[in-house]
């Protein structure tokens, strides 16, 4: 009997509690162009120090370095941070909105903008992503009408989903955007088969997943993860690590063991770790992950690196469990700065450029609202009662038949 | 005795089981150092350390698997699912383990858990925040659930949930946490601090499993209900004038199947009242249960008043719930006969 001890139980804290500084020492970082880039068909056993490692393009100054520094115009890069811009205006008006209680809730995505602005872009029309609550940009890089989203946020008559689902949880096919349910990971098993029908079909579309970094910890995760490694199908499954679930920090889903992106090493796909905070370096993964994915070799793990910089929703106050100014220590800065700084930094914008542009992305944000709020807002306006009662299947049967009458509609 | 919300009821259950019983363990998706986001594990986890009431990843079925394994072990794991919505993860745990361990291993080893889960609408919560799935859970063979309606209850029914040897799923109606509710949104907010069922002791007391409260003794009609229906029932009979008993489950399994046939022999007429969908839900047991015991004395056809055969509507939120008319109609359609 050597070398014991006595047993005792572990459970993992954070670096910081409110009144604590903000210490993000556990994040392992690289340098912008330090990671390697294989080629997309490097079978995956040549892949396994990739999750380990981080994926950046922009340097500090907003240089971009290194090899996966991707080749964009100049008008994607800005069509980009339009998206992301226009994506943390309507969250900072819509959590407003809630307060005023024209919205039974909200959920924003700020600081994590780059995410869906940058895969939205990268992505085909034909293919679809299955996202989370925090993927706004997704629709915003796609131009989906912001008063749609209104609608649907204030539940009004227009609302597209006609008042049954909570705000935020969008559907939108078209613009490859599958419907969002409140249960978290339920639907990454879906982009996995999803692929496997297009693989199947031997057509050209792929899919994306995303769960947060606290979903991974769901059976559905594991179950996708599985699928997705035994199958081969064309898809690409995203973590957005936002060091957060609700109150929960990174290392009680396992991630002060290791890293998220480390998770594909156990079903025998590529993992790649990104920083979530770098337009560039997230398009160039995701544009490995689809390359990779349309030459047939099969499904890759993103863990986009993030920082989740304001409230889980509008019923969370982080301040009774994170330190105060995590958001401004947070070492991989803000997504939209660092985008502006590039641009400037290419010589493709200018201080006044992006005031015009960000006045801009206000002026239509707020316009957008305004023709929403005109419908109504929550309670103001809803849709007709009758469609409670319908869509539960593709015909009605009698219940439904029978009480939608008895409510009289 | 404290005027307290059901919130600080079931916290101060929480806490003198902890306090007298170190086998207790309180686990699940921020009940930590937050203490639950509906703060029911407040300050325990200061109190009685880390290792006492943590946050675990989330895995609801994680949550469930482990707390069988300790309590096969031979602890008293409590543990929470944020919201009844989010219970399914955990469902096969629950009803291929949970509740048959014991019977399969003729008693070698049982699952003293007890699952805390938030559940019930009036919160604008859409179809993943607002759900009541109790029937599925009442059709396992094997597991109990129990269902408060005030602090009073939830207090003395939570001690005994956890006290029981066999695994206990505890609902907890969310939209009473902080105050009263009876179907009426737009009447002002009751806060608890002056219903009679409030006033709760400081120390540990029972309520034992299966034993139902009759809330109002009558003579016209006998009404079920259990969780929120049962103010929703409440002011809906104080609305009417219709001399109804009006019985409040607080659990349904085990069911006080006594308590139910007496007053329904008694008045001949039957209403039940469940927020969740009608279509099998607890609703039609208990009316075969009523029809299969009481027929001979029944004068009615037996009354449902549920949700909608629908998912849980965000916008239709006063649509959906079965509120104090759809109760008062019903009621008075059993006089009618
Ligand atoms: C199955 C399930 N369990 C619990 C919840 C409650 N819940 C909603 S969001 C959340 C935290 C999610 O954290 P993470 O996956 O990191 O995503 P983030 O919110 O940080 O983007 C929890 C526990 C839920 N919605 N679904
Ligand atoms: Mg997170």
């Amino acid at each position: 009997m050597k070398n014991r001890t006595e047993l005792s139980l572990y459970v993992p804290e954070p670096s910081g509690r409110p009144g604590d500084e903000p210490d993000f020492s556990n994040v392992a970082l690289q340098d912008a162009g330090e990671q390697r880039c294989p080629d997309t068909l490097t079978p995956e056993i040549e892949l396994r120090d990739m999750p380990y490692g981080l994926i950046r393009v922009l340097d500090d100054e907003g240089k971009a370095v290194g090899p996966w520094t991707p080749d964009l115009p100049a008008d994607h890069l800005l069509r980009g941070l339009d998206a992301m811009v226009r994506t943390r205006i309507f969250d900072d008006r819509m959590f407003r909105a809630n307060r005023q209680g024209k919205t039974s809730f909200y959920m924003k995505s700020s600081g994590e903008e780059a995410i869906g602005a940058a895969q939205s872009l990268c992505l085909g029309e034909r293919d679809m992503c299955f996202p989370t609550y925090r993927i706004l940009s997704w629709l915003m890089a796609r131009d989906y009408p912001m008063t749609a989203l209104g609608n649907q946020i204030f539940s009004n008559a227009e609302d597209p989903l006609k008042g049954r689902q909570m705000p935020v949880l969008y559907s939108a096919r078209d613009y490859g955007f599958y419907s969002i349910s409140g249960n978290l990971g339920s639907r990454l098993g879906h982009a996995v088969g999803w692929a496997m029908a297009s693989a199947y079909r031997h057509d050209d579309s792929i899919a994306l997943g995303y769960v947060g970094e606290g979903t991974t910890a769901e059976g559905n995760v594991h179950e996708a993860l599985t699928f997705a490694g035994v199958y081969r199908p064309p898809v690409i499954l995203c973590v957005t690590n936002n060091q957060w679930a609700i109150s929960s920090f990174s290392g009680i889903a396992g991630g002060n063991r290791t890293t998220f992106a480390a998770k594909a090493l156990a079903y025998g796909i590529p993992g790649l770790r990104v920083d979530g905070n770098d337009f560039l370096a997230i398009h160039a993964a995701t544009n490995w992950a689809r390359e990779r994915a349309l030459g047939n070799k099969g499904a890759t793990l993103i863990e986009l690196v993030t920082y989740r910089a304001s409230a889980h929703s509008s019923s969370d106050d982080p301040t009774r469990y994170r330190p105060k100014n995590e958001d401004k220590a947070w070492p991989l800065g803000d997504p939209i700065e660092r985008l502006k700084q590039h641009l400037i930094v290419r010589g493709d914008m200018t201080e006044d450029d992006y005031r015009e542009l960000y006045e801009d992305c206000e002026k239509r944000v707020r316009a957008s609202i305004r023709e929403a709020e005109a419908i109504g807002t929550l309670g103001q306006s809803k849709p007709s009662v009758k469609a409670m009662f319908e869509q539960v299947f593709k015909e009605p049967d009698w219940r439904q038949i029978e009480q939608r009458r008895e409510v009289g509609y | 005795m404290t005027a307290m919300n059901m919130v600080q009821a079931l916290n101060s259950a929480l806490d003198g089981k902890m306090n007298e019983d170190p086998d207790i363990l309180i686990f699940g998706e921020d009940v930590g150092y937050f203490g639950g986001v509906f703060r029911v594990t407040d300050k325990l986890q200061e109190k009685y350390g880390l290792t006492r009431c943590f946050d675990t990843p989330i895995s609801e079925g994680g949550i469930v698997a482990t707390a069988i394994g300790m309590g096969a072990y031979g602890l008293r794991p409590v543990v929470e699912i944020q919201f009844a919505d989010y219970i399914l993860p955990a469902f096969d745990q629950l009803v291929s383990e949970a509740a048959r361990l014991r019977y399969r291993s003729n008693g070698d080893f049982w699952a003293p858990i007890t699952v805390r889960v938030p559940y019930g609408g009036g919160i604008f919560g859409g179809q993943t925040h607002s759900q009541s799935p109790e029937a599925l859970f009442a059709h396992v063979v094997g597991l109990k659930s129990v269902i408060p309606s005030n602090p009073y209850d939830a207090k003395g029914l939570l001690i005994s949930a956890i006290e029981d040897d066999d695994p206990v799923i505890f609902f907890e109606p969310k939209r009473l946490y902080n105050g009263l509710f009876e179907g009426r949104p737009d009447d002002a907010v009751k806060p608890w601090k002056n219903h009679p069922l409030a006033d709760v002791p400081e120390e540990i007391y029972r309520i034992p499993l299966g034993k139902a409260r009759t809330v109002r003794e009558g003579s016209d009609v006998t009404v079920l209900a259990y969780g929120t229906m049962v103010h929703v029932a409440l002011s809906a009979i104080e609305e009417c004038g219709i001399d109804a008993e009006l019985i409040d489950l607080r659990s349904i399994v085990p069911l006080d199947i006594d308590a139910i046939v007496e007053s329904v022999r008694r008045t001949g007429r039957c209403v039940i009242a469940h927020e969740a969908s009608r279509y099998g839900g607890f609703g039609g047991e208990l009316s075969a249960l009523v029809q299969e015991r009481c027929f001979y004395h029944l004068r009615a056809p037996i009354e449902r008043v549920t949700g909608w055969d629908t998912p849980y509507p965000h916008a239709f939120e006063w649509d959906y719930f079965p509120g104090p008319q759809r109760v008062i109609d019903a009621m008075q359609r059993t006089q009618e006969v």
